[in-house]
């Protein structure tokens, strides 16, 4: 009878664990070594801990995470971080569930990470969103405050993102906006790629820092470029291939979709380059479809989304073959053959004419 | 007229006819290779290159060194100088061989030389509008006039022949050929001035492809003066080789009166040359483009230090020197036809170009079959001028007396 040890099964050796930790560290672009370092903090105990607060969203961030395999969610809240207070996944409910904030609050005063997922109602006071009883605002600036770093995962909680869409009839603004004065690490995306979450939580699990932001508050790793610049079907973009309508041949031959409304040429993002959850192609363009500018504030739910964007960035990066490579080869022994061919004519002339000084009588060979 | 040439005779398989024959067979194995297996595995031509040395060195300049008999006639037949008259019959032989060895190489050129028979006998598809169609007919017409007109030389071969039939047949055609000889004279001063010039107008079609420096209104010009400088200059080269290869007196008299014309085309066309130049307001490219304006110059120096040789007094005495001018100005006026079809030619997109081993070996293996027709001409017919007198090495006085009537 097969003997099975439920035990070993789910105790995690070391080796184990830094293969977790250096498998999360080379998803999200930390050098191979901050596995280790990773490692050796968590087994000081030194897991950082996070709480996760939600506001007017559809959860879809957290969808996304969820599907991560590397690191897998449960090793991730398990053993990477202590995520200690998140309504979609807490086994509790309640005034249980919300003494956990508090507690939380107060244990790891001054250390924990605030990630917030969801937009924040500021009109008429913040009434449109309540939970447990307090205001999405009230409790916000509440955690934020001893808050060691915050973090505004999705488009809603990074500008507003679609209760932000006009008319706006909450007054929904993002973290940055409701929490004036202080630093927000922005993650737009709808939903975000969870693996620049991870990305920046580990590297703050790991070095106790944040990654370096751009103006609005966008890790620059994740956000720096647009997707136009590495977009998979840029080729087809120089060479003027446009798929015009849905369906039709260029579409099916996967040509580019800016005359569909592409908003690659605008849209700050890592999509092409990091694929959603380890899937190659999960991401708009990789399916067909024009990217909508997800994660750029005054594009999505701003702009159609089968409206033409003007190229922001119009220069071809460096990598790109010239217009006219060279073409045609050349033998280094035909030169050579060439060379002496000619230097041989030259020579032979020379020598010809300098044989005809003396009076004529020897033979001389016509050459050319 | 004719009456002091004939045959050298002699042996036909010198060791130097061997050693061209082994050149020949190896440029005719390129040769076999390139009409079985096709341009592309025989040669280093491109899509961007269609076209290599076997047009720019074996038709352009091979031509252009082929007008010998054109330059001549028209000294010895417009500008009516008949003392040169004993220089035309060889002349006229390189200028067969040079067109025969030119046809043979656009032969090998052709992607598909079995139509190249269509071109006389199809007028109805001629296309009018084509430099092309005009270099081709004219170059094949001239070719058929030059052997025509050495048919008197052919026929004088014959009738010394042994064999009663063919003495026969020479003493019959004889005086009709030698009737014919003004009309077939005109046609084959006519002819070369059609196509030299179609040479220039062909390269004028490059448009921005071709360099500046070298694309010009007057390239047609252009390819005429060429052809007369390298013309003339193969007259010297041939008269002094075959003067010491078969141990005759060299021409060296005769040859230096001919120094003035050599001169006269060079300058005029280094003069109309820069001048073209500056008219179309392209000084500035003389200096500052790299390659091509020391190529501007190689060309233009080589010309101009031949064109100085050919007027020094000493030259006129010496075959060295005459040898050494004719060759400088052979080297710059090819070099010319070169750098136009070849050198500063850039059709674009990164192409580029350099002859490989075969087609180098094909050229080499036509120049040898040349030279090995035109001695084995010399030799079986009567081409060269019976023997002169030989020149006395030192009255300058006489010779500049000579050189001025």
């Amino acid at each position: 009878m097969p003997h099975t040890v439920v035990a070993e099964a789910t105790a995690l050796s070391r080796r184990d664990f830094v293969k977790v930790c250096t498998a999360a560290a080379a998803a999200v672009g930390l050098p191979a070594w901050a596995g280790e370092k990773m490692a050796e903090q968590v087994a000081k105990g030194k897991k950082p801990s996070v709480i996760w607060l939600h506001y007017q969203e559809c959860t879809g961030c957290t969808e996304s995470l969820l599907r991560a395999n590397a690191p897998g969610v449960g090793e991730l809240i398990l053993d990477l971080i202590s995520l200690d207070y998140h309504e979609t996944l807490a086994a509790a409910a309640g005034y249980q569930f919300e003494a956990t904030l508090e507690s939380t609050m107060k244990e790891n005063a001054g250390k924990y990470v605030l990630v917030v997922e969801g937009s924040i109602p500021l009109k008429d006071g913040g009434v449109y969103c309540y939970v447990g009883g307090e205001k999405a605002i009230d409790t916000l600036t509440r955690v934020a405050e001893k808050a060691a770093a915050v973090i505004a995962i999705g488009s809603c909680a990074s500008w507003g993102g679609i209760p932000s869409a006009s008319p706006n009839p909450t007054g929904a603004v993002g973290v940055s906006q409701a929490l004036k004065g202080k630093p927000v690490v922005a993650l737009p995306g709808c939903p975000a790629n969870p693996y620049n979450l991870l990305g920046t939580v580990l590297q703050f699990a790991t070095f106790g820092t944040l990654p370096a932001l751009d103006d609005k508050g966008r890790p620059l790793f994740a956000y720096a470029r647009v997707i136009h610049e590495d977009c998979p079907r840029r080729a087809h973009f120089d060479n003027g291939r446009f798929a015009q309508a849905f369906g039709d041949p260029g579409h099916r031959q996967g040509w580019c979709l800016y005359k569909l409304g592409c908003k690659g040429p605008q849209t700050h993002a890592n999509c092409s380059l990091l694929n959603f959850c380890e899937l190659p192609g999960a991401w708009p363009i990789g399916l067909g479809h024009p990217c909508i500018g997800c994660t750029e504030q005054g594009i999505a739910f701003n702009v159609p989304i089968h409206q033409n964007m003007p190229i922001d960035k119009p220069t071809a990066p460096m990598a790109y073959p010239g217009v006219n490579p060279p073409q045609g080869h050349q033998s280094l022994i035909a030169v050579g053959v060439a060379g002496l061919v000619v230097g041989a004519a030259a020579g032979a002339g020379y020598a010809a004419s300098r044989k005809l000084a003396v009076p004529p009588g020897q033979g001389t060979k016509k050459e050319d | 007229m004719t009456a002091s040439t004939r045959p050298v005779g002699g042996t036909i398989l010198t060791p130097a006819a061997k050693a061209l024959l082994v050149l020949a067979v190896l440029g005719g194995a390129v040769g076999l290779y390139r009409l079985t297996q096709g341009l592309g595995a025989t040669t280093a031509m491109n899509d961007g290159y269609p076209w290599g040395i076997w047009i720019a060195f074996d038709v352009a300049v091979g031509t252009g060194l082929a007008s010998g008999g054109y330059a001549l006639a028209f000294v010895v037949f417009i500008l009516n100088r008949g003392r040169y008259h004993r220089l035309v019959r060889p002349a006229l032989v390189t200028s067969l061989l040079g067109y025969a060895m030119a046809g043979v190489a656009v032969m090998f050129d052709l992607g598909r030389y079995w139509s190249v028979w269509r071109i006389p006998t199809h007028p109805g598809s001629w296309n009018g509008n084509s430099v092309l169609l005009e270099v081709a007919l004219c170059m094949m017409a001239y070719t058929a006039v030059v052997f025509l007109e050495l048919g008197p030389a052919w026929l004088e071969g014959l009738s010394a022949s042994r064999r009663p039939e063919r003495a026969q047949l020479a003493a019959r055609w004889l005086p009709r050929a030698e009737k014919a000889l003004p009309f077939l004279v005109a046609l084959g001063l006519l002819l070369p001035t059609m196509h030299q010039s179609s040479l220039g107008s062909l390269m004028m079609m490059a448009g921005h492809k071709l360099h500046p420096l070298w694309h010009t209104a007057l390239l047609p010009l252009h390819f005429l003066f060429t052809a007369f400088v390298m013309g003339f200059a193969v007259l010297y080269f041939e008269s002094t080789f075959t003067g010491a290869a078969f141990k005759r007196p060299l021409e060296t008299r005769l040859l230096a009166r001919l120094g003035k014309y050599v001169a006269g085309v060079i300058i005029a066309f280094v003069v109309v040359r820069f001048v073209g130049l500056a008219v179309e307001g392209k000084a500035g490219l003389l200096v500052g483009s790299g390659l091509f304006s020391f190529l501007f110059w190689t060309e233009t120096v080589l010309l101009l230090a031949a064109a100085a040789l050919f007027l020094r007094p000493q030259t006129h005495l010496r075959p060295d020197q005459q040898l050494q001018a004719a060759l400088l100005s052979m080297a710059g006026a090819a070099l010319y036809r070169v750098d136009t079809f070849l050198v500063a030619y850039n059709p674009g997109n990164g192409w580029s170009y350099f002859p490989n081993v075969p087609e180098i070996l094909f050229t080499l293996g036509l120049i040898a079959t040349e030279t090995f027709l035109y001695v084995l001409v010399v030799r079986k017919f009567p081409i060269l001028a019976g023997v002169t007198p030989a020149p006395g090495r030192a009255v300058p006085a006489g010779l500049k007396q000579g050189a001025t009537t």
